[in-house]
C-alpha cells in the first residue's frame, strides 16, 4: 500500500486501533492489578492500585490450587499429548502429502470431518466405555482423546510443510539405496522440524488450557489439571479475588512468555491451520 | 507398506471418535441411566424433546449465537485488520496484542469477566453501580445472561479472525493493488473492488467455521451461568451435557447430540468441500 492516505484517515486508524487494544488489555490488566490486592482493596475498587502488593496472594493461591500437583498434573498431560501428537501426525502427514497410499483422499475426508465432529457426539458413550475399563483418572488415557481430537488439525499443517519439500530429495535418497522408513526419518523429519515445533507449541497450548474434556475425564483430587484446579477454586472454594487472579496468572504467565518470545510461530501456525497462510 | 504409517492416527481417531459417535447414534433411540440396561424407545427421546422447553431455548439460543458470532467478530476483525493495513507501522504490536486473549484458557477468561468485570461486589459494573449507574450483573437477568456470555466469548474470539484476515488480506496480489491505485481508486474503493473480493474464500471459510463452532459452544456458558438463570442461556451442548452427568438421562442428551450434529453437518459439507477443493488441487 502506497502512504496515500490523508492525516485524518491515519488519525481515525490510530484511534479504532487504540481503542481496540484498550478492549483487548482492559481484562488482562484487571487480573493483574488485583492479584497483587488483598481481598478487601478488589471490593473497594477493582481499578485502583494496589495500596500495598501482596504477594501471599499467590503463595495462598499455589496451596489452595494445590498447583505443586496440578501444574505438574498438566505438565504431564501436554507432554504426553505433544509427543503422542508429533509421532503420528508426522507419519500420517507425509503419507497424505505424498500420496503414497490410494485411500489418501478417503483418509483425508474422514479426518476433516471429525475436526468438524461436536465432542458432544462423542463424549457419553467414551465417558461410560472409559469408566467400565477404569480409565477415569488416567492422564495416558485423556493424553490419547486429546491426540484424537487434535491431530487432524496438526496433519493439515503438517502437510504443508512436507508439500514444502522438493521431490527430488526424497528421490535421490531412494537411488542411493535408502529404505523407505530412512527416507522418511532421516531425509524428510529433519528438514520439516520446524512445522513439528509448530505443532507442538500448538497443541501443547490447547492442551494446556483444555476444559470440557479434562472436567469431565480427571476428577480424583491427584489427578485434577491446573485450569480444572483453578475452576473449582474460583467456583467453590474461595471468593477472596485477589488469590483468584493470582491462581489465573500462575497459569497464565508461562504461556504469554512463551507466546511474546514465540509469537510468529503462535500465529503463522493456527491461523495456518485453519486457512492456507 | 505407507500403509502402516497411518495406522496410529486412524485407530486412535476411530476408536475415540467414530465407533462413540456411531454409538451416540444408536443411544438416541435408547433409554439409558449410563449404568443399567439401556430400553429401546423409538423415537421417544425427540418427541420428549419437541415438547420440552428448555430444548426450544437451548436451540433458539444456538441460532443467536450464530448470528452474532456472524457479524460481530467478524465486522470487528475485518475492521481491524484493514486498519492495520492502512496504519502500516506496528501492525506486529498490534497482532500480538489482539491474539494475547485466544492464548488465555477459556475457564480463566471466563472467571475474569465473572468476577473482574460483572460481579456486583468485586467487578467493575459493581463500582460503576456504586457511583449511580444502575448497572446490573447481566449474568443474573434472564434477559441478558446469554448476552453477558457472548461479550466474554467474543472478547476471546475476534482477534483471532483479525489475524487470519490480516494475513489473507497481505498475500492479494500486489499488481492489483497497485492497479486500482494508480487508477486513483480511493481506500474505500480499494477495499470494495480488491481486497474484499480477494480475501472472499477465507471469509467464507471462516464463516462456515463460526457456524460449525457456534452449535458446539460450551465453555463460557458452563462455567459463566450453567445454562441458568431459568435455562435463559441454556445452549444444546450444556443441555446435552446436564442431560448426561447430572440427570443421567443419556439417551436424551444423545439425542441432542444428534441435533447438534445435524446443525453442523451442511456447513461441514461445505467446510469439507471448499478444503478439499485446495488439497486435491
Amino acid at each position: 500500500m502506497t502512504n496515500t492516505e490523508s492525516r485524518l484517515t491515519l488519525t481515525i486508524t490510530f484511534i479504532v486501533l487504540g481503542i481496540l487494544v484498550f478492549i483487548t488489555l482492559f481484562p488482562i490488566v484487571l487480573m493483574v492489578l488485583n492479584a497483587l490486592k488483598p481481598a478487601v482493596e478488589v471490593v473497594q475498587n477493582p481499578l485502583a492500585f494496589p495500596s500495598e502488593i501482596r504477594w501471599d496472594n499467590f503463595s495462598r493461591a499455589w496451596t489452595d490450587a494445590r498447583f505443586a500437583q496440578t501444574l505438574m498434573n498438566s505438565a504431564v498431560l501436554t507432554a504426553l499429548t505433544i509427543v503422542l501428537v508429533c509421532t503420528t501426525s508426522s507419519l500420517t502427514a507425509y503419507v497424505l502429502a505424498r500420496k503414497k497410499i490410494k485411500s489418501w483422499k478417503v483418509v483425508t475426508f474422514y479426518l476433516l470431518a471429525t475436526t468438524t465432529a461436536p465432542i458432544q457426539l462423542f463424549l457419553f458413550p467414551l465417558y461410560f466405555g472409559f469408566a467400565k475399563l477404569g480409565l477415569i483418572n488416567n492422564p495416558i488415557a485423556v493424553a490419547f482423546v486429546y491426540t484424537a481430537v487434535y491431530s487432524p488439525f496438526a496433519i493439515m499443517l503438517l502437510r504443508t510443510y512436507f508439500l514444502a519439500v522438493p521431490k527430488e530429495l526424497e528421490e535421490a535418497a531412494l537411488i542411493d539405496g535408502a529404505t523407505h522408513w530412512q527416507v522418511f526419518w532421516r531425509v524428510m523429519l529433519p528438514i520439516v522440524s520446524p512445522g513439528i515445533l509448530t505443532v507442538a507449541l500448538i497443541i501443547g497450548l490447547y492442551s494446556w488450557n483444555e476444559f470440557l474434556i479434562a472436567t469431565t475425564f480427571l476428577q480424583s483430587q491427584d489427578r485434577l489439571t491446573a485450569v480444572v484446579s483453578f475452576f473449582l477454586l474460583s467456583g467453590n472454594y474461595s471468593s477472596d479475588w485477589g488469590q483468584i487472579m493470582a491462581a489465573a496468572l500462575i497459569i497464565v504467565l508461562p504461556i504469554v512468555v512463551l507466546f511474546v518470545l514465540l509469537q510468529r510461530r503462535f500465529i503463522e501456525g493456527m491461523a495456518g491451520g485453519s486457512v492456507k497462510g | 507398506m505407507h500403509r502402516l504409517y497411518v495406522i496410529p492416527t486412524i485407530f486412535i481417531n476411530v476408536v475415540i471418535i467414530a465407533i462413540p459417535a456411531i454409538l451416540t447414534m444408536i443411544l438416541a433411540f435408547y433409554r439409558w441411566d449410563g449404568m443399567s440396561t439401556p430400553v429401546f424407545v423409538g423415537l421417544g427421546n425427540f418427541e420428549a424433546l419437541w415438547t420440552d422447553r428448555v430444548f426450544w431455548r437451548a436451540l433458539t439460543n444456538n441460532l443467536i449465537w450464530t448470528g452474532l458470532f456472524l457479524t460481530i467478530p467478524i465486522g470487528m476483525g475485518l475492521l481491524a485488520a484493514t486498519m492495520m493495513l492502512i496504519a502500516r507501522r506496528g501492525s506486529t504490536f498490534f497482532q500480538v496484542i489482539y491474539f494475547l486473549p485466544i492464548i488465555i484458557a477459556t475457564a480463566i477468561t471466563a472467571r475474569v469477566w465473572q468476577g473482574m468485570i460483572y460481579s456486583p461486589i468485586t467487578g467493575v459494573l459493581g463500582l460503576l453501580d456504586r457511583y449511580g449507574l444502575e448497572l446490573t450483573n447481566p449474568l443474573t437477568q434472564v434477559n441478558t445472561a446469554l448476552y453477558g456470555v457472548a461479550v466474554a466469548d467474543l472478547w476471546h474470539w475476534w482477534g483471532f479472525l483479525c489475524v487470519i484476515f490480516f494475513a489473507a488480506l497481505r498475500q492479494v496480489p500486489q499488481e492489483q493493488v497497485e492497479a486500482a491505485r494508480v487508477e486513483g481508486a480511493t481506500f474505500f474503493q480499494l477495499m470494495r473492488y480488491v481486497l474484499l473480493p480477494g480475501i472472499m474464500p477465507t471469509i467464507s471459510l471462516m464463516m462456515i467455521m463460526t457456524i460449525i463452532w457456534s452449535f458446539l459452544v460450551f465453555d463460557f456458558v458452563f462455567i459463566l451461568t450453567q445454562g441458568g438463570p431459568a435455562f435463559s442461556s441454556e445452549v444444546l451442548s450444556t443441555l446435552a451435557y446436564r442431560s448426561a452427568f447430572y440427570d443421567l438421562a443419556v439417551g436424551k442428551a444423545a439425542a441432542v447430540s444428534v441435533i447438534i450434529s445435524l446443525f453442523g453437518i451442511v456447513a461441514t459439507i461445505f467446510y469439507i468441500r471448499i478444503q478439499a477443493a485446495e488439497i486435491v488441487e
